[in-house]
């Protein structure tokens, strides 16, 4: 696998992540802003872990990967740009598009070449297990919901569309990296 | 619906209640209560119980003020330290 798709995966997990966390505090129930929440921080882990993966690679380290390229560098789907809050219908739809397409590129790097990575992906994939379940269980909970599934309908054309950004994007970067730009070079 | 959870914290050891969720079915009280009590490490297994399955019992009548029939009808902190000054004297 090249630096550049183990990136496109990297940078899907960062920016869902972030997205998702965006519901931290404001999610419809309590418990589910606890769910949500632990699953917005495992994506980042698993971000974290991909990047450092990509890193090596070409010679640079997981931060500056995560947070130091400018904004069209980043390989991302559309479907984890979105900003969703506060649409819960719309932000379940790609929960369990995205865990279905990921299970997918998953299985796949499970069984690739590269050692490390294929155990890497294994690891990352009995996190998913969790999040797998997690949006089976909203989904069969909003089937047949005229929102959900227009949600669906929505957004699965989204998911492979990496070349552009949407609008809202720009200001995910900007908030994203604005600390990191705050002082150049500066380690934590 | 309310769920109650109890914890166990190691293998062998008694459950202890850990809190309760809040989740309209099994599917989503068993996600919640693993997010909530379980994700960190801090249970090897997890009870999780409809509060209305839980018979709770709060009345102990005792109307003939029976002691004897009680743990504390018996200090043994009084005793045992007796027991230590004795023990330690010989």
């Amino acid at each position: 696998m090249s630096a550049q798709q183990l990136l496109e995966l990297a940078d899907d997990e960062l920016i869902l992540g972030w997205r998702n966390s965006e519901w931290t505090g404001i999610a419809p129930m309590l418990e589910e802003d606890v769910a949500f929440s632990s699953i917005a921080q495992n994506e980042i882990g698993h971000a974290r872990a991909l990047y450092e993966l990509a890193a090596r690679e070409v010679g640079t380290t997981a931060d500056e990967l995560a947070f130091d390229r400018p904004p069209d560098e980043y390989r991302c789907s559309k479907l984890v740009q979105l900003r969703l809050v506060p649409d819960w219908a719309r932000t379940i739809a790609r929960h369990v598009i995205y865990e279905r397409a990921d299970q997918g590129r998953l299985e796949a790097l499970k069984s690739c070449d590269d050692t490390e990575l294929a155990s890497l992906a294994a690891k990352i994939d009995r996190e998913e297990a969790y999040h797998r379940m997690h949006a089976q269980m909203w989904a069969e909970r909003l089937a047949g919901e005229p929102r959900f599934e227009e949600a669906l309908a929505e957004l699965e054309p989204l998911v492979d569309l990496r070349d552009e950004h949407v609008p809202e994007f720009a200001g995910l970067w900007e908030e994203m990296t604005e600390v990191r730009r705050s002082v150049a070079g500066a380690t934590w | 619906m309310i769920w109650e959870v109890f914890r166990q914290e190691r293998k062998g050891q008694a459950f202890a209640h850990a809190g309760s969720v809040e989740a309209p079915d099994l599917a989503f009280a068993d996600d919640y209560a693993r997010e909530q009590f379980g994700r960190r490490g801090e249970s090897v297994a997890l009870w999780v119980v409809p509060r209305e399955s839980v018979h709770a019992i709060e009345d102990f009548v005792d109307e003939l003020h029976k002691n004897y029939h009680r743990v504390d009808g018996y200090p043994l902190k009084e005793k045992l330290a007796k027991a230590r000054e004795r023990a330690a004297a010989t």
